[in-house]
């Protein structure tokens, strides 16, 4: 009996003291902060340009952000965000990242053996990493390693994969790429990529990887006006008025592809 | 000279300089050159030609793109062929000038001769060490001309010239002390006359008795200092060679101007006493070629832009097939894939290493034995940071001074549990100086 009085009456206490802590040294939080929280995706990847969800959602409510930076929050959640703190809604083009490279081991030449540490980074420090184009993915998953969300897959021949329906654009992958392979493009118009990175002549990117984009303009001039710009010696897709996807027939090496 | 300090840590290592008896010998003139703008610390070199232009040697190819920059000098006449890039030993592409070679190799004008430089006025020779595209040959290539213009609110007292030459291997140096001895001597003592300085160290390592022997002896009634040191790698390193030879420790993040010396190269000192005495700018050096797989290693002087192919195949070729190739000496050079790469003013040594000699490591992970502490001559925590680095944690390693270090590969040696210190070392230092210029740059905005 004895036992039961304690262990309630010690409850009863605590709670007691617990409620008067909150009562009198509460943190008051701004309601709109704790809303705007629930509506974030949780991700903390960093993608908006702050520290995380929490910050962001503090940065909105204060007014030093815009509602729609965040680049995984669907669309109504952004809607709702506009809703709560009464603006107008601005979202931004969901984005997605593209791995801009064809050349894996059955494609690439490689000219070093690398055994260093598994990193990109790392190996591009010496001497500028193991294949012989110095503009393609290297093929060592830092970019697999820094992706919030599980995106990206690093195929068994070394290359990067980036798995559409995980990506939410949010540019991790991005930043984490020590050679500027991958690319942030409008999610809508991700019809068609050139997946090649090098803007050197055809002769010298086709002793080094047989997938490169040999800067033959055959789907330049197959498609609209506009649509394909030849930057140098490489086509890329003008991603404001994208070609359909039929044009990916034209090329020769298979480096304008749909997008997978 | 007999009771010497010791730096802490350091290893000993097994020399393998078979070229020590080897004479310098001279390249013959290339039918291309590739000329980097970029072979020093700093900004890259502003192309002053055009395609299809006429150069001749000694010709001025690359103006100094910055303060912290050198310019750069045609290795011989010829005709500009392209203005393009090129591979450079770190694997980065390089701007570079390609010079088709006339194969009369006429000389441009030198540059004025100091007759009597006793008498010239030190800023007038430091423009001159800066109008030769002087640079730190020991490997590191650092703008000379900006070494020599300390800080305002240090004075420099000592200079030191560095012919420690402690990398394994390489003995460019070591030749150049034994054939050109009066020119590094000349070369010092315009370097203390343009700092103002009295004293002047010839700093050599007790393996080469030849060179510290010659020096002494050339040295006498000069004013000029010769002593000799233990050997133990890495001696030649700067911060280390100030302790043993002043007892002067520089501070972490500090330059060796903050303790009052001024440390060169033997090179560096003797490409000053060139360009002072004889006018002419820095567009050729002495690298050592060497490793079991080459067949006739030996010290050669190339100009700046030899490819090195052209530079083995004056050794003889290969006897066998190498497998790594290193720019550089084994403990500090850099890996290269290629041998289209050519020779620039900070290439001391291309060695090449026989499939024998190539350890193979799969790294493990740190046992916490402690002897990279033990071994680094920064009196860092090698392994911890290591570890740190590993997971990314680059802010911490930078609170633990992984900026000190200076990639002596001590810590690798020893380690034995394989781990690749070194290099996650650079990667955080890389990812130190990446974050401070997207500071910087975010500043100025």
């Amino acid at each position: 009996m004895i036992d039961i009085v304690m262990m309630t009456g010690t409850g009863v206490l605590l709670g007691l003291a617990i409620g008067l802590v909150v009562r009198y040294f509460g943190v008051p939080v701004n309601p709109l902060v704790e809303s705007l929280n629930e509506l974030m995706p949780g991700a903390n990847c960093g993608g908006c340009g702050l520290a995380g969800c929490s910050d962001y959602a503090n940065a909105m409510a204060t007014g030093r952000a815009k509602p729609g930076l965040c680049p995984v929050m669907s669309a109504e959640a952004v809607a709702k965000c506009c809703e709560l703190l009464g603006v107008e809604s601005d979202t931004t083009e969901p984005k997605i990242a593209v791995v801009c490279c064809s050349g894996d081991d059955d494609h690439a030449a490689k000219q070093a053996f690398y055994n260093g540490v598994n990193d990109c980074l790392n190996a591009m420090l010496v001497a500028g990493g193991s294949k012989g184009c110095t503009y393609g993915c290297l093929g060592l998953g830092s970019c697999a390693r820094a992706c919030p969300f599980g995106a990206i897959e690093m195929l068994p021949n070394h290359l990067a994969k980036i798995h559409a329906d995980l990506c939410t654009g949010c540019g991790k992958c991005y930043m984490a790429c020590p050679r500027n392979v991958i690319k942030l493009v409008p999610r809508s118009a991700a019809k068609v990529h050139v997946y090649c990175n090098s803007p050197k002549k055809a002769p010298i990117k086709r002793t080094v990887c047989k997938a490169a984009c040999i800067g033959c303009r055959k789907c330049a001039k197959t498609a609209g006006e506009g649509q394909i710009i030849m930057n140098g010696y490489l086509a890329s897709i003008n991603y404001d008025n994208p070609p359909a996807e039929g044009i990916v027939e034209v090329c020769p090496t298979k480096c304008l592809r749909k997008a997978d | 000279m007999n009771k010497q300090i010791k730096f802490y840590g350091g290893v000993k290592l097994d020399e393998g300089k078979m070229t020590s008896n080897e004479p310098i010998i001279s390249a013959p003139l290339e039918p291309l050159y590739t000329v980097p703008l970029q072979q020093h610390i700093g900004a890259p070199a502003k192309a002053v030609v055009q395609k299809g232009d006429k150069v001749l040697r000694g010709q001025l190819l690359g103006e100094a793109g910055s303060f912290v920059s050198a310019p750069v000098h045609s290795p011989t006449s010829g005709t500009v062929r392209e203005l393009s890039s090129c591979l450079g030993p770190a694997g980065a592409q390089l701007p570079a000038v390609v010079i088709e070679s006339d194969g009369e190799d006429t000389a441009a004008e030198p540059l004025p001769i100091f007759a009597n430089w006793q008498e010239a006025s030190p800023d007038e020779l430091k423009a001159r060490v800066a109008e030769a595209g002087i640079v730190g040959m020991g490997g590191a290539a650092f703008p000379t001309a900006v070494k020599l213009s300390p800080p305002p609110n240090v004075t420099i007292d000592t200079v030191i010239l560095n012919g420690v030459e402690c990398e394994p291997c390489l003995t460019a140096d070591h030749r150049l002390m034994l054939e050109h001895t009066e020119t590094i001597i000349t070369g010092a003592r315009i370097i203390a006359r343009i700092l103002g300085v009295k004293q002047i160290i010839i700093a050599i390592e007790m393996n080469k008795p030849d060179a510290l022997e010659m020096m002494t002896k050339k040295a006498e009634g000069t004013g000029v200092e010769v002593v000799g040191l233990r050997v133990l790698y890495p001696q030649g390193a700067e911060k280390q060679l100030i302790y043993t030879v002043t007892g002067r420790k520089v501070p972490s993040g500090k330059l060796p101007a903050h303790v009052g010396c001024l440390v060169t190269n033997v090179s560096s000192a003797a490409a000053i006493a060139d360009a002072v005495c004889l006018g002419k700018p820095l567009y050729e050096r002495i690298t050592t070629v060497t490793g079991t797989p080459v067949a006739k290693p030996g010290n050669i002087l190339c100009r700046v832009g030899t490819p090195y192919s052209s530079a083995l195949a004056l050794c003889g070729g290969v006897k066998e097939d190498p497998l790594k190739i290193i720019s550089g000496g084994p403990m500090m050079g850099m890996s290269v894939y290629s041998l289209d790469i050519p020779i620039i003013k900070g290439t001391s040594g291309i060695l090449l290493l026989a499939a024998d000699e190539v350890s193979q490591y799969t790294p493990n992970a740190c046992l916490r034995c402690g002897r990279c502490n033990d071994a680094c001559p920064m009196e860092m925590i090698p392994g911890i940071l290591s570890s740190t680095i590993e997971f990314h944690h680059f802010s911490l390693a930078e609170r633990w001074h992984v900026m000190d270090c200076i990639e002596c590969g001590c810590c690798s040696y020893v380690c034995p549990a394989g781990r690749p210190l070194v290099q996650h070392m650079r990667r955080a230092k890389a990812v130190a100086n990446a974050t401070r210029r997207a500071a910087e740059a975010a500043s100025k905005k």
